[in-house]
């Protein structure tokens, strides 16, 4: 840009507390975390530079097993998440009207007035030992003792779903309202089935919003904390928790920061490959959501 | 041609509809309607927005489900056929091509739908491609088409699954008048060289004209009339035609039988006018087309013609060939339009200028109002 100098500042101005944010709480933690997590511990309070954080990470088991299992399940969540969103969000966007159009998006919002874990709290009353679903199976005779519907895979993915599930609706919803309702005609006309109309015309329309909807769960779920420890308890075994126990249980900050570092890797990655995958740039996905 | 065994009607035409009604509501959108195609004819359903007309022709699509009646495509009753079943194919307003494919796999689309395997469908669409003058645009993508090699391809995609019918829903509103023009005549030629029949429907009394073998007129959900264009022109049935389908000069009056079959109208102002019609009532409505009005300057060459009057030229509306002039004339509310001559002493006429008009009895139509 060649401007005057006067607006070059006015331009710089504006765009410092963007800057600002960026630099000192997204740019700077990194570099910080990046640099610890190649530190090591060779005697008390002194560190050398080295790889061991990330060695340790490949030699415990436990720690790739439970890096694996959260990409594995993100990635689940992400796929249940979509399949669940994409005929809500096709009903707000091709079928509702007016006022029910607002009022459908206002529902979905409602859950997110409250906070993640007064929300994920609510799902432990309903599924747990002495909760709301057991009383109901043992009271209609379809169990004779209390069921334990917590703790287990099932409960974590139903808990992370439901947090993802807005995040989807929302880009799918608005990928789907542009799309002009002759072009469906036109796909029925010409002799097309409703699995064709669908497969041909309208998910491929609707695809920058679906990989943009699929980025934001992932992300959301990869990062998550709150619901894999609450509904999953000893056995939700979420990388997070991984982290968290490194940095604030044991006090071993460099262990934690490669841990972070690897986990960054790991969305990157996947998002990466996810856009290649289905041929959507992030400049499109990123307009959609 | 295929023939339906027990039913002779059923091979001489491609569409019947009959007494067909569409309500929403209390609203009767399409009022009892009954028409039939011809294999091969270019028939248009002429009236304004809000007529009825979309309604009607997205029921033979069937996107619409009619609320009595029948509509029959080649004598087959298609109540309860899908849209995706049915042997029709529609070219949208929108022409709603397929954004998310090459123009190649837009026309192949069809075909695939019904099976034929990719390899086939590409070839016949790149043939049918080759008919439209789009050889080689396979691999384009539609958005990169210019708006008349848009709408060649929204054809194509319809003929190239050689439909029994092939419905045109105002094809030709997005486009700018000059590329309109040429697509009407494209329209007609395409037509006749596959030999498809063609059901168009409009607001644009232009197209209808130049491109119909025959044209319905529909106006509050009911046909006015259903007929040739020069019929319509020439012949309306009804005061809507009269006004609706081309330009012309309407007067409201009151009538009386008069001599030799004729029908006076008596205006307000008192002046006479005498024409053909079937007006019993008192209250009547009398239409006269521009070109029909003859112009003098002195009132001798016009002193043959039953409606005779003086007036001054009010306007001049130069438009090339479709110029005409608005003549205030002593007697009538409105102006009287005339076709502006384009050679002769009133060739160069001005504002201001006085001059004769008159008219014979048999081209003004008279109607009770």
């Amino acid at each position: 840009m060649t401007g005057k100098p006067a607006q070059r500042l006015t331009l710089f101005l504006l765009l410092a507390p963007a800057i600002l944010w960026l630099g000192l709480l997204i740019v700077l933690p990194h570099v910080e975390i990046l640099v610890l997590s190649f530190s090591e511990r060779v005697a008390p309070r002194v560190y050398a530079f080295g790889f061991g954080n990330y060695l340790e990470f490949f030699t415990e088991p436990l720690y790739w097993r439970t890096f694996a299992r959260t990409a594995f399940m993100s990635i689940l969540v992400t796929a249940l998440t979509l399949v669940l969103a994409f005929p809500i969000a096709l009903y707000i966007a091709r079928v509702a009207q007016g006022r029910l159009k607002a009022m459908l998006l206002l529902l979905c919002l409602l859950p997110f007035w409250v906070s993640e874990l007064v929300r994920t709290l609510g799902w432990m009353i309903l599924l747990r030992e002495t909760g709301v679903i057991s009383y109901m199976l043992r009271s209609i005779g379809l169990a004779g003792q209390p069921v334990e519907l917590l703790y287990n895979d099932g409960a974590v993915i139903l808990g992370l779903v439901y947090g993802g599930l807005l995040f989807m609706i929302v880009p799918l919803a608005n990928a789907l309202e542009s799309l002009e309702p002759a072009v469906v005609e036109a796909g029925y006309d010409l002799g097309g089935s409703r699995w064709t109309v669908l497969r041909r015309i309208v998910i491929p329309h609707a695809m920058p919003g679906i990989v943009a909807g699929c980025i934001i769960v992932f992300m959301l779920t990869v990062g998550n904390f709150a619901t894999p420890v609450l509904l999953g308890g000893k056995n939700g075994l979420w990388f997070t928790e991984q982290i968290y126990a490194q940095f604030i249980t044991r006090f071993n900050w460099p262990q934690g920061a490669a841990f972070g570092m690897l986990l960054l890797l790991l969305s990157s990655a996947i998002v990466w490959l996810g856009l290649r995958l289905t041929g959507q740039s992030l400049g499109t996905t990123l307009k959609q959501a | 041609m295929t023939l339906c065994i027990g039913s002779v009607m059923a091979s001489s035409t491609d569409l019947d509809i009959v007494n067909v009604t569409k309500r929403f509501g209390s609203h009767a959108a399409v009022d009892d309607v009954s028409f039939s195609v011809a294999p091969g004819e270019f028939f248009s359903i002429l009236g304004p927005s809000g007529c009825g007309k979309t309604t009607l022709m997205r029921m033979i699509a069937g996107f619409e489900h009619p609320t009595s009646g029948d509509i029959r495509i080649r004598g087959k009753s298609m109540i309860g056929v899908p849209a995706n079943k049915r042997p029709v194919n529609m070219v949208f307003q929108s022409l709603a091509l397929f954004p998310m494919m090459s123009v190649g796999e837009n026309v192949a689309y069809g075909l695939t739908c019904r099976g034929v395997s990719r390899a086939q469908a590409e070839e016949r669409a790149n043939r049918m491609l080759e008919r439209v003058g789009l050889k080689g645009f396979g691999e384009r993508r539609v958005t990169a088409l210019s708006g008349g090699q848009r709408q060649r391809v929204a054809i194509a995609r319809c003929l190239v699954l050689e439909p029994t019918l092939v419905l045109l829903d105002e094809p030709l509103g997005a486009l700018d008048l000059k590329l309109r023009e040429h697509m009407k005549i494209e329209l007609k030629q395409l037509q006749g060289t596959f030999n498809t029949t063609f059901a168009y429907i409009t607001h644009d009394q232009s197209e209808a004209l130049v491109m119909s073998d025959r044209i319905a007129v529909m106006n509050q959900g009911r046909f006015e009339q259903v007929g040739s264009p020069r019929e319509l022109y020439h012949n309306p049935a009804t005061p809507f035609v009269a006004s609706f389908v081309g330009e012309t000069n309407r007067l409201q009056g009151e009538a009386a039988p008069a001599a030799n079959g004729t029908i006076a109208v008596r205006l307000p102002s008192g002046a006479v006018v005498q024409g053909q019609g079937s007006a019993a009532a008192k209250a009547a409505l009398a239409f006269v087309r521009p070109e029909a009005v003859a112009l003098a300057q002195d009132p001798a060459p016009l002193s043959n013609l039953p409606n005779r009057f003086e007036g001054r030229v009010s306007a001049v509306l130069f438009d090339g060939a479709a110029s005409s002039l608005l003549i205030d004339t002593t007697g009538f509310e409105q102006p009287v339009r005339a076709v502006l001559p384009q050679a002769g002493p009133l060739a160069g006429i001005q504002v201001g200028a006085p001059i004769h008009v008159g008219w014979t009895a048999d081209a003004m139509k008279v109607f009770a109002a």
